[in-house]
């Protein structure tokens, strides 16, 4: 009777665990405005040491996947996939693999789209807004298995067979920052 | 005796809302020679179906007050009670009569919607919708494609001229409905489909999305503007010109401001290098009398607030908030508003 009872409530929990995750903002609270200022795209630091923490993504853009699905609409109209295709790459470097030249954390990323980055990558400071830069960040994030399955987008509008960013398999990041020793 | 009053007050205003907006929107005031075939059909229908009501009615009525039993007395049980047999005839009558007015009602539905679908022309105004989440993209095709016209929301047809819609979708399926005109036709993804239209009265009708297609599918309204031949073919050569270069220097920093923030992203202003068509084509922006799919009237206030904080008004849009300092955003409208 009482392994019944405990089998209902783990059931109800898993229930509930679903229940947030289409949470949708339309008017999201401005994020860190100093985030572009504390990021760190290398893994030099003078005087040795560990590497300092960067800073920390606001929390709701991986953890829903109505923004994360924005993020992927928006990574098409804004012609992300211009050069970086479906996440695979051409122009750009791939972003569904383990390889991250500027880092693969949440703010280097945003960094990454907001700043531009040499040999070809385009600022859009000012262009695409903030809230937009985050969820685009977040999708990114998806193509490489960083993001629970659950958020993930399961499939795309278009009739194209390339596996859903739900069954990506995650890829343990690499790269140079914060992580000395590695290679670009 | 105040309270009714009050009640019968609020809800005539709210029938008059719609009186107030832009355009009408009406199945009872026909413009063109389909919907005229569909009220005809609204009122036969209607009229069929008022005749049963009385009958229907009348028929209860007679049964519930007709051997009301007194008292507490039980009602005796009889054999082979008088009139069984009338009662037998009337009731298959009716049920005869019934099926035939139900077949009649459907022949007439079957004939009219025949009879709207068949206008047909050789030489046809060709127009092509597009729905958006949530807005309708308009474009006039030409061979030429320099001559081609994109619009957003406002459909200009020349009055008495057989109109060809071709339709389709960008994302979901959205249904293309004005009232005034003729009936729905879905627009599809991946899909074209065609319907013909005429409107006879010149005059502005409005028109909305009639099938569900996310948060703001109420909030995804068109017009119909009809015009006069000339008037029709002056404003479409007016459509074709690109947008012309800034005149005073608040206009000029205005597109500036454009090309520099997140404007330039989604919209189209021809005759600048703003070019992507994610959002409605802006180059005669200010000649339209609604923006944001006929939710706001084109005024410096609304379009203020929409550019501003487009998720007050319609949360959800794919519009941002574009947060900008009111010296810029002052320029950015004096700009918008000069694209006639």
């Amino acid at each position: 009777m009482t392994s019944l009872r405990l089998m209902l409530l783990s059931l109800l929990c898993f229930a509930l665990l679903s229940c947030e995750r289409e949470d949708r903002r339309f008017r999201p609270a401005p994020s860190a405005a100093n985030t572009l200022d504390s990021v760190q795209v290398s893994g030099l630091h003078p005087g040795g040491g560990p590497p300092q923490s960067g800073p920390t993504l606001p929390g709701y853009y991986e953890e829903s996947a109505y923004a994360v699905s924005e993020g992927k609409r928006l990574f098409s109209q804004y012609n992300c996939s211009g050069c970086h295709a479906n996440g695979g790459g051409g122009i750009g470097p791939p972003l569904m693999d383990q390889g991250w030249i500027y880092g693969s954390e949440p703010a280097n990323i945003f960094a990454t789209i907001m700043q531009g980055r040499p040999n070809g990558m385009p600022s859009f400071r000012n262009r695409i807004p903030e809230y937009q830069g985050w969820e685009i960040v977040a999708y990114v994030r998806s193509l490489s298995g960083q993001l629970p399955s659950d958020v993930a987008p399961a499939r795309g509008d278009d009739a194209y067979f390339k596996p859903s960013e739900q069954s990506m398999p995650n890829q343990k990041p690499t790269g140079i920052t914060g992580v000395p020793g590695q290679k670009q | 005796m105040i309270r009714v009053r009050q009640i019968l007050s609020v809800c005539s205003e709210l029938f008059l809302v719609p009186v107030g907006c832009f355009g009408q929107q009406s199945l009872l005031k026909p413009a063109g020679p389909q919907a005229g075939k569909i009220e005809w059909l609204y009122w036969t229908i209607f009229w069929i179906a008022f005749v049963v009501y009385v009958l229907v009615i009348m028929a209860f009525t007679r049964a519930s007050t007709r051997n009301r039993i007194s008292g507490d007395r039980p009602a005796p049980v009889l054999e082979n009670p008088p009139g069984e047999r009338g009662a037998f005839i009337a009731v298959h009558s009716a049920l005869l009569i019934t099926i035939f007015t139900l077949f009649v009602v459907l022949v007439m539905s079957i004939v009219t919607g025949a009879k709207v679908g068949g206008i047909s022309s050789k030489n046809p105004v060709t127009i092509q919708i597009t729905g958006h989440q949530w807005w309708w993209e308009v474009t006039y095709p030409n061979s030429q494609a320099d001559q081609t016209v994109i619009t957003a929301n406002e459909i200009h047809v020349p009055v008495g001229t057989p109109v060809v819609v071709l339709t389709s979708s960008a994302d979901v399926i959205h249904s293309f409905w004005a009232p005034n005109i003729n009936g729905k036709r879905d627009l599809l993804p991946g899909y074209q489909n065609a319907v013909w239209m005429q409107v006879d009265k010149p005059g502005i009708y409005r028109g909305q999305c009639a099938e569900f297609c996310g948060y703001q599918h109420a909030h995804m309204g068109f017009e119909i503007v009809a015009q006069s031949t000339e008037e029709f073919s002056k404003w479409l050569e007016q459509q074709r010109k690109p947008a012309e270069p800034p005149r005073d220097p608040d206009a000029a920093q205005g597109l500036q401001v454009f090309m520099s923030h997140a404007c330039v992203m989604c919209h189209t202003i021809r005759g600048t290098d703003a070019g992507s068509r994610m959002g409605p084509d802006l180059t005669h922006i200010a000649s339209r009398h609604m923006i944001a799919a006929e939710t706001l009237p084109n005024t410096r206030g609304a379009l203020a607030g929409w550019i501003v904080d487009p998720q007050s008004t319609k949360p959800g849009s794919q519009m941002a908030a574009n947060p900008l300092p009111p010296d810029d955003l002052n320029a950015l409208i004096a700009y918008l508003q000069s694209l006639q």
